[in-house]
């Protein structure tokens, strides 16, 4: 068990690209830290980097106060779990969970017990005798999982591990995996594009966005507190709702949903930004409400042409359209790219979720609430969260 | 079908229509299935009798000779002897004497082909910088016909005249130095197809497995040895099979650089040494049988005993 420092680093290609941009982070004993960002945001080459399997180009790496730059990776006591598993075919899965164990030149009396018990830990003990093609994408995962703690190693490292399972299993195997780093406590730093996993695994996580690093915190605190537009439109399912908006002075925002008062804590925030400017709006959609479930809380209300109705449950989700050109920045924009979803339509695009005694039904006018102490706002060139003094 | 008085007689009728509308569409399949056999058959049948023309007849012939006295120099002499000719070619020092240069070759520079020819795909699958001009001009000793790199190397060594040759001396004029000789023109001749081989067993070894094993603690050498090896092994066999079968018949080398002189001579040099040279079909066509056994036993034994897989055969399918 350690910690891992990771000062100024960078990494720069043989032809010039910038992977990697002045990286620094400091991953305390038996954290769990996640990285997150869309593909090519350089998480799994900060990951390689610690590996050592990438040079670094500039910066240091420290684990357990050493630095760590030029060693391989055979001496850095660090495991890896791959997306691809990386098992190997002409091992059975005792001889592939202990080969770390045989490379370390232990004696097979010892092998033999600590696989034993990884293999119990992961729920494998019957399928030791097996060679990896003859297990399910499940069992394979798992091998791979007791491969990294068999060794007991400083730290874990974990690259996608889950992108390869279906939907329910990577839902069963992320319980297991949180279960496992708490009970060994072992440093893990875990890359993944999924924004779920990133919330629902880490106890911090690292946004990042073309090499370089937008926000580090807790899930609760990037999801409340998002630094900039990239890293509101990246966490959170559904995702964050964007208008664009005029601020005006005296602490009313104006969008395609009318006029609304803000609060006096956002004002406060605002204090010296006088005069009218363009700003981007974000609303979670959970922070819109039908008006009649609601009562009195301080908010602003509109009229909103309800296309679809989704009831799931427990909740209702809502979607609308409203009149006016849709945010733009190159951040949500990147971020539409990744998810697939650069359709443009007509009109903007509104998801709210709703209580689930909400009567709106589609095709009809509702009148819908939301929370104005909840709302965001950016700068609508820089990006930067207005009211998050950073 | 008339009117049927009774619905349990109905029923009956109805099933007889339905079990003779599918007995007459069975026959119908069968029918086209024979069609399509015998148009497959007509579509093969050519390239059948051309092999059996070139390769079925004589080899057939071949073996028939062997059974036969038959000496071109004494052409009224023919007939039946059954095993005589094996006799003589099996109790003859002259044959055991070129078998055991023969394996001594193919041991040696098989052995020899394997280590150069993995380093040399090594290379060529690490290069980053000038790919294809390492490739290519690794390629070269393979596209250089056999005789006249044969014919390069003998001037070598050729006394006081070729490069290599030292002050004074004729390494082909004695039986070691020239033993070796022709394995090093077989070594550097063949390595290129080895390294191809192999290369192409390098290219599925996944970059994940390594960059793993690295993770696990495995030193470059150990990495190759516990990870590439075992998992490009039908590699390694088939390149290694098809070596040993090619050493094994070596001619043009031999019979270029000593013409079997000091006891040089391979089998395939013996066996055209008798056939050729001395007319004498029985004995020739004798010793041909036995390279073909022989190359057959080496064949049937590497697939038994070290598995290897047949050229185009999933190396996935039997892990």
């Amino acid at each position: 068990m350690a910690e891992i420092v990771l000062e100024h680093v960078v990494k720069r290609y043989p032809d010039g690209a910038l992977a990697v941009d002045d990286f620094n982070l400091d991953i305390a004993d038996g954290e769990f830290i996640i990285l997150v960002g869309p593909s090519g945001c350089g998480k799994s080459t900060t990951l390689n980097m610690v590996a050592g399997l990438e040079d670094i180009t500039a910066g240091k790496l420290i684990i357990d106060g050493q630095v760590v730059n030029d060693k391989a990776p055979k001496d850095r006591d660090i495991a890896m779990v791959f997306q691809s598993y990386a098992l190997y075919p002409h091992m059975t899965v005792r001889e592939n969970m202990g080969f770390p164990l045989r490379l370390a030149g232990m004696d097979k009396q010892t092998i033999r017990q600590k696989v034993d018990e990884a293999a119990e830990l992961l729920e494998l003990t019957q399928h030791l005798d097996r060679k990896p093609a003859n297990l399910s994408g499940g069992q394979r995962q798992r091998v791979a999982m007791g491969r990294a703690i068999v060794r007991q190693p400083k730290a874990f490292l974990m690259d996608e591990p889950l992108s390869n399972l279906d939907a329910k299993l990577r839902v069963q195997m992320r319980t297991q995996i949180s279960r496992i780093q708490k009970s060994l406590g072992t440093t893990t730093l875990y890359v993944t594009h999924d924004q779920t996993e990133a919330m629902t695994l880490g106890d911090r996580v690292v946004v990042m966005r073309a090499g370089v690093v937008q926000q580090v915190g807790t899930p609760a605190h990037l999801y409340a507190h998002p630094s900039n537009l990239f890293v509101a439109g990246f966490i959170g399912s559904p995702s964050m709702n964007f208008l664009p908006g005029q601020l005006k002075g005296g602490g009313t925002v104006v969008t395609a949903l009318g006029e609304a008062q803000l609060p006096d804590r956002s004002r406060r925030a605002l204090d010296g930004a006088s005069g009218d400017r363009e700003v981007i709006v974000g609303i979670r959609p959970e922070h819109f409400e039908d008006a009649s479930v609601v009562g009195d809380k301080p908010g602003a209300t509109f009229d909103a042409p309800i296309d679809i109705v989704e009831a799931m449950g427990s909740d209702v989700y809502a979607y609308f359209t409203v009149k006016g050109e849709g945010a733009s920045s190159a951040e949500l924009d990147e971020l539409a790219k990744d998810t697939g979803n650069d359709l443009h339509g007509t009109g903007l695009s509104i998801t709210a979720r709703l209580d689930a005694a909400s009567g709106v039904r589609r095709n009809s006018t509702a009148k819908l609430w939301y929370d104005t102490a909840k709302l965001h706002l950016f700068d609508a060139s820089t990006g930067k969260n207005l009211l998050e003094a950073n | 079908m008339t009117a049927t008085p009774t619905p349990a007689a109905a029923e009956s009728a109805d099933l007889q229509i339905e079990e003779e509308t599918t007995a007459i569409a069975r026959k119908r399949h069968n029918e086209a299935k024979a069609a399509e056999r015998k148009l497959g058959l007509l579509l093969v049948s050519p390239a059948v009798v051309i092999m059996l023309a070139v390769t079925a007849y004589p080899v057939l012939y071949a073996i028939w000779l062997s059974l036969n006295k038959a000496d071109l120099r004494r052409p009224n002499d023919n007939h039946f002897i059954w095993f005589s000719n094996y006799v003589t070619v099996l109790s003859s020092p002259i044959w055991w004497t070129a078998f055991g240069v023969t394996a001594l070759i193919t041991v040696v520079s098989a052995a020899f082909e394997l280590a150069l020819g993995m380093i040399l795909a090594i290379i060529m699958h690490r290069t980053i910088v000038g790919r294809g001009l390492v490739r290519t001009s690794a390629l070269v000793p393979y596209a250089i016909v056999t005789v006249v790199a044969a014919f390069s190397w003998r001037f070598a060594w050729t006394q006081d005249l070729g490069w290599l040759a030292p002050k004074g001396s004729a390494p082909l004029t004695s039986f070691w130095p020239s033993i070796g000789i022709i394995i090093l023109a077989e070594i550097w001749k063949t390595i290129p197809f080895m390294a191809l081989l192999l290369m192409a067993g390098l290219a599925l070894v996944p970059e994940d497995l390594l960059k793993a094993a690295s993770m696990d603690g495995a030193s470059a050498w150990k990495r190759f040895w516990m990870v590439t090896v075992p998992l490009i092994k039908p590699a390694i066999l088939v390149a290694l099979l098809f070596r040993t079968l090619d050493a094994f018949r070596i001619f043009d080398n031999i019979f270029i650089l000593t013409s079997g002189s000091n006891n040089t001579s391979s089998v395939s040099m013996v066996t055209y040494s008798n056939l050729i040279r001395g007319l004498n079909l029985g004995i020739g066509s004798a010793m041909s049988v036995l390279i073909f056994i022989t190359t057959g036993i080496i064949a049937f034994a590497f697939i038994k005993l070290f598995g290897a897989a047949a050229p185009g055969a999933d190396p996935g399918g039997r892990r």
